[in-house]
């Protein structure tokens, strides 16, 4: 549990978060647009500027009391930079090392790390130096660092916006994963909505220096004026798990629940990618609202694999445009957002209440 | 001691090089400090220290040694305090005198380059140091100095350097006393005023030479040094 209310001037820019209250467990996303101040924030946060003041208490301690504050070396904080932020000239065996000697005893337990450095991959270049890596290569160097401090608390400050398309998408699969394997709370900067979509569990959002809300991911990706909907639209992020590639290229993404919803996925142009993942394992899908129609009755003529029974919640008006957003509750109580035209919700006579299917083409799925 | 035939006086060159390097010495550790300070104030005060520190760049050796001169006769500050820590020593026209105004001279020549270093230091890295739980002096040693390791390179270099060529200030705080306070460039003046010009020249082509030597070593370093930043 985070509660305080920080302050800290930097240059011309002022944060003043404001009171604030949220849960640590699981991951923790500030967004925001750039120069909103979530940078400052997580710096406040993380008691790296000693400039700042107000309070801030983790859980029973108390981090920050006006001038006062528990040095960071103190804090058990593993943070990964935006630049990896690694020692220069020196092997990643020695950078790593730096952070193992510096792990007082009571923190010395949990996975091994030699499990640590297989779990993020970077075995292989230990005796490198780091100055011949790759953005992706220093970026996971930074990752298995972080995570060897043996930290109660991971903050990662735009950790993929140095990185590549494919270098982002292996990273952010690791950081997933990583999170969720060895359950340390984080705390997690981005300002791209896939990213959150993907890790958060609550959201904090910012604008101008302050906090202006706390939501939890769901709260976030249901309400149509979400600052997490880009020009891409509305998005429905849904729960689920993910089974094996079968032999047509399709992989089934389903509710927890049993008999609740199969979403088809086509992967087969990823078939090959480098980590498949493995039957049967926790996952999200991101669905973009524009790419989900709705009938009234499920078609059997039609190529659609994916026809999801669903009752209609609400229809809300996007006030800039004429599109609508019409939330769907699914059987398991999830939320599926389809954005259709005025004259099509008119032509159906779609109303809450109505049970209808929701359809989405497995190719729309494939990106994920 | 003979070189082409020509007899040299090794006295003055020896005294040089022991002066410059215990004034290295000295202006690294007070140096050190005062730049980290700097570097760090983010208050208006800064402008005045900074300004402090610079200003023996600008003033005339001759100023700087008659403030000195005043400050260590027997019954000024600098002698009075070094009393009551039970050390009594004539500072004027000695070695000692010759150290405290080679530090006083030199200070900014130590403590710029440094401060610059510092100021460049990227921050991550520093900052990821300390959530690895290295506290101030854990990770000044074993990040800081690294990082900075050109602005130390080339702050005790020009500082070394520097004191080996100075002259005024040695003038008047250490008079020209044989095998005491007679440096090089005061061997040269005596000669001058002599008219020994073959010694003259003899030590001021030592001179030339070895300060076109060490800026060469600086330069080469300097570029060896170069921290790569990705």
């Amino acid at each position: 549990m985070f509660k305080g209310n920080l302050q800290l001037e930097l240059g011309n820019f002022t944060l003043d978060s404001g009171k604030f209250a949220f849960d640590s467990t699981g991951v923790t996303v500030l967004f925001g647009r750039s120069g909103s101040g979530k940078s400052t924030l997580l710096r406040a946060l993380s008691g790296l500027d000693k400039d700042t003041r107000g309070t801030l208490q983790f859980g029973n301690e108390v981090w920050q009391n006006g001038r006062k504050a528990l040095p960071v070396e103190r804090r058990d904080i593993g943070f990964v930079f935006q630049t990896a932020a690694l020692l220069p000239g020196k092997t990643v065996q020695s950078n790593l090392d730096y952070a193992i000697k510096r792990v007082p005893k009571g923190r010395a337990h949990g996975p091994s790390p030699q499990e640590i450095i297989d779990r993020v991959g970077i075995g292989y270049l230990l005796d490198r130096s780091v100055d011949n890596l790759s953005g992706g290569e220093r970026q996971r160097v930074a990752i298995a660092r972080a995570l060897l401090t043996r930290p109660r608390l991971l903050m990662m400050d735009e950790p993929l916006s140095a990185l590549d398309w494919r270098a982002k998408t292996e990273l952010l699969t690791l950081i997933e994963s990583v999170i969720a394997d060895y359950q340390i709370p984080t705390l997690y900067i981005t300002h791209t909505p896939v990213e959150v979509e993907r890790l958060a569990s609550r959201v904090v959002f910012m604008a101008d220096g302050r906090i202006t809300s706390v939501e939890s991911l769901t709260e976030a990706t249901t309400r149509i004026d979400s600052p997490l909907f880009t020009e891409e639209g509305p998005v429905s992020v849904l729960h689920g798990v993910m089974g094996a590639i079968d032999d047509d290229g399709l992989i089934a993404f389903e509710s927890t629940k049993a008999d609740v919803f199969t979403f088809w996925l086509n992967r087969a142009e990823h078939a090959n990618t480098p980590t498949p993942k493995t039957p049967k394992t926790q996952a999200r899908l991101r669905v973009l609202a524009r790419d989900v129609a709705i009938a009234r009755q499920r078609y059997s003529d039609i190529s659609m694999l994916n026809q999801i029974p669903a009752t209609i919640d609400r229809i809300e008006a996007d006030p800039e445009t004429h599109r609508q957003a019409v939330f769907l509750t699914l059987d398991d109580g999830q939320t599926l957002i389809a954005e259709l035209s005025r004259r099509s919700v008119a032509t159906l006579d779609l109303a809450a209440g109505q049970s209808v299917f929701g359809l989405v083409k497995t190719a729309a799925l494939m990106d994920q | 001691m003979q070189i082409f035939g020509y007899p040299l006086d090794v006295d003055p060159i020896l005294l040089t090089l022991e002066v410059a390097a215990i004034t290295t010495v000295v202006l690294l550790m007070i140096g050190t400090p005062i730049a980290w300070f700097l570097s760090q104030m983010r208050s208006r005060a800064r402008i005045f220290l900074e300004a402090l520190v610079a200003l023996p760049l600008v003033l005339p050796p001759t100023v700087l040694g008659f403030y000195l001169i005043i400050a260590m006769n027997p019954d000024g500050t600098i002698a009075s305090l070094l009393r009551d820590i039970g050390i009594h020593q004539q500072l004027t026209f000695s070695k000692t005198g010759l150290v405290i105004g080679s530090v006083v001279y030199s200070l900014p020549f130590t403590v710029q380059p440094i401060m610059a270093a510092f100021e460049a230091l990227p921050m991550p890295i520093v900052d990821a140091a300390r959530t690895m739980r290295a506290a101030f002096f854990d990770r000044f040693f074993t990040v800081i100095v690294p990082l900075a390791r050109q602005g130390f390179l080339v702050g005790s270099v020009l500082t070394f350097a520097h004191t080996v060529g100075e002259f005024g200030v040695v003038l008047m705080v250490g008079g020209n006393i044989e095998g005491q306070t007679r440096t090089v460039s005061i061997a040269i003046f005596d000669h001058v005023e002599s008219f020994e010009y073959a010694d003259a020249h003899m030590l001021s082509i030592i001179m030339v030479i070895f300060s076109m030597l060490v800026l060469m070593f600086v330069y080469a370093l300097n570029r060896k040094l170069q921290i790569k930043q990705a």
